[in-house]
């Protein structure tokens, strides 16, 4: 998609900093059942923070909680320094976009973009030719005229996506929008959010329980589990470092396997391997696929059996059982094709593991 | 062609069958007004209608239209500013008390008119002293008869449209409620919300017991009166009444389509 130049696009030639936005201390409940246990959120100005986690973590509340749809029981919800906890929906000046498709099936396509100007008092050919700028964004200009039902599910989350965009919102609110969408559109679309997102300089706040995505667009990702924030932190600082073996299983796929530690290292299937951080003991080691091979008979390795391999285009990946009965996931190149039963040899890169006390 | 479909043919017995139904009735209605006692057929009855000479007998009638097309209008209005923002409430922000609001909304269904008027009759008393005894105050009980059939339309239609992302998604938007239900809701319901105005309008127009009961003159009551002069009339009313709901339904089902059509 080629992006429209800035000179043309009022929508981009007033593409601003972004905002601040500060949750603090949000607690949410539910007919005495707590979704929400005091959640503390900083996001900088033209941020893209995505909040992961497993359904039901409370991710979507606390989405809700900061577009006004929820009222937290407690907490504060600032935008832009602002106390905003209070404020109706509309009055907070956010744009989102929703799960299932939320452009209103009796207005044309360009009348859903406008929908929010003429809200705030744009004349009518004014917020035509905004919509239009906005439609123009997201590749969909020449639909413009269009209804919703006329659109595929990709493009009615990308005339979403600019209806959200145009009124130049603080903040922009993304929950779940490429979960109802196909593998490939879906890529494409979060692909191009993120680049808009760059360009236009919007804090984001993007809800997702799919890791890849998160990984693939966010500058920060909050991992949540059980109404909580488990780790915030860029998407290299939780895959190579999880503060957590939640976040270790939810972020990226990790093996678990024993090991004893001492101090700096942690010893494994008789290979001796360095600790992101000291510990001592017992411990479960996070393996990633990557760091695990095919071993020969000299090396450091321990035996185990396959399970079974799968094809992923540009490599394999492998599940094999070691004679501990641990299983462990390996990923290698597409040549090598283990049968289910193969008895193979496997060993670890010597990269510093994450490890956390056996309980 | 689904293969479980009916055939051509016994969709036409179908149809036949059903249509005999409905329009033999009619028909011996509209052939009781044409005859004449010495068996021959003639319109000279339904021109009676715009006989001076008649106008006295006919005022009963006439009042009554007005009134009953008066409790049409309060009606539909009922159904519309007050029945369907519920619903709307209901099921935006109140979900667990819809099977509440469901069962009260069809509990009048259950009742016969006749034992409803037993419970409204105390009420319209006071109704009477404060509001007067003016046929329109009849509207507060048609608004109570026409529920069950008016909460179906709408609902029906609230079923098949995902109004709480549409209401989000205006709100974030910037709109005010009234906005959300006016320009986004309302218009995605408009369907459900014209059969459930158009039943209100064949409910208060077909209805007899109540109005007979608490003595307010409507078009059902009048015709009884009339027809103690003139057994002709009221079978030309009934046919003229039947008509005018046949041309509201069309009109209201061309509007519907012509809404689809320009939505494709």
């Amino acid at each position: 998609m080629t992006l429209p130049r800035t000179a043309d696009n009022m929508l981009l030639a007033e593409a601003g900093e972004g905002t601040r936005v500060q949750l603090q201390g949000i607690v949410k409940s539910y007919a005495g059942n707590t979704v929400l246990h005091g959640v503390d959120l900083d996001i900088e100005p033209g941020e893209f923070v995505s909040l992961l986690g497993p359904s039901g973590c409370g991710k979507t509340t606390l989405l809700r909680v900061l577009a006004g749809l929820e009222i937290a029981d407690r907490g504060v919800v600032l935008l832009g320094g602002g106390d905003v906890s209070r404020v109706p929906t509309n009055k907070r000046d956010i744009g989102m976009v929703f799960q299932s498709y939320s452009l209103f099936p009796h207005l044309r396509v360009v009348d859903n973009t406008a929908f929010g100007l003429r809200r705030r008092g744009v004349s009518r050919a004014d917020a035509s030719k905004r919509s239009l700028d906005a439609l123009a964004l997201v590749g969909l200009a020449d639909f413009a005229d269009r209804f919703p039902h006329q659109l595929s599910g990709g493009q009615q989350q990308r005339v979403a996506l600019a209806r959200a965009l145009v009124t130049e919102p603080k903040v922009l609110l993304l929950d779940e929008p490429l979960s109802a969408l196909d593998a490939k559109v879906r890529v494409q679309l979060r692909d191009e959010i993120r680049r808009i997102q760059l360009r236009l300089g919007i804090t984001t706040v993007f809800v997702t329980h799919d890791q890849e995505e998160a990984l693939a667009v966010s500058d920060r990702i909050a991992v949540m589990n059980s109404g909580g924030i488990e780790q915030i932190g860029s998407p290299e600082q939780l895959y190579t470092s999880p503060a957590t073996a939640g976040v270790a299983a939810f972020v990226g796929l990790s093996s678990v396997v024993s090991g004893v530690a001492d101090g700096d290292h942690v010893t494994v299937w008789g290979q001796r391997l360095p600790l992101q951080t000291p510990a001592d003991g017992p411990v479960d080691v996070y393996i990633r696929p990557e760091n695990v091979r095919f071993a020969g008979e000299a090396d450091a390795a321990t035996d185990a059996l396959v399970e079974e391999s799968t094809f992923l285009g540009s490599m394999r990946r492998t599940l094999v059982r070691t004679e501990s009965g641990e299983l462990i996931r390996l990923q290698h190149a597409p040549g090598i094709q283990p049968a289910f039963g193969d008895r193979v040899r496997i060993a670890l890169a010597p990269e510093p593991v994450a490890v956390h006390p056996r309980g | 062609m689904n293969p479980l479909a009916p055939s051509r043919a016994t969709r036409w017995i179908i149809g036949v069958l059903v249509g005999a139904f409905f329009a033999i009735p009619l028909l011996a209605t509209f052939l009781y007004t044409v005859k004449m006692n010495d068996g021959t057929y003639s319109l000279q009855r339904w021109a009676s209608l715009f006989d001076p000479a008649m106008a006295s007998t006919l005022k009963p009638i006439w009042t009554g239209l007005g009134n009953s097309l008066l409790l049409a209008v309060i009606t539909v209005a009922i159904v519309l500013f007050v029945l369907a923002p519920t619903m709307i409430l209901v099921n935006l922000r109140f979900a667990k008390l819809r099977p509440v609001f469901e069962f009260a909304a069809l509990l009048p269904i259950s009742i016969p008119a006749i034992v409803l008027v037993v419970g409204l009759a105390p009420i319209y008393l006071q109704i009477g002293r404060t509001l007067g005894t003016g046929a329109w105050t009849l509207s507060f009980a048609y608004g109570v008869t026409v529920l069950p059939f008016a909460y179906r339309s709408i609902q029906a239609s609230i079923d098949a449209v995902d109004i709480r992302t549409l209401a989000e998604a205006a709100r974030s938007l910037g709109a005010s409620w009234t906005t959300v239900v006016l320009q986004v809701l309302a218009p995605n319901l408009r369907q459900g919300l014209l059969a459930a105005s158009l039943i209100s309008v064949a409910v208060v127009l077909g209805e007899f017991t109540i109005a007979s009961i608490l003595n307010r003159p409507v078009f059902q009551t009048a015709m009884v009166v009339v027809q103690k002069q003139d057994g002709y009339l009221p079978a030309i009313f009934t046919l003229l009444a039947l008509l005018f709901c046949f041309i509201l339904l069309l009109v209201i089902g061309r509007v519907a389509r012509g809404t689809g059509k320009a939505r494709s």
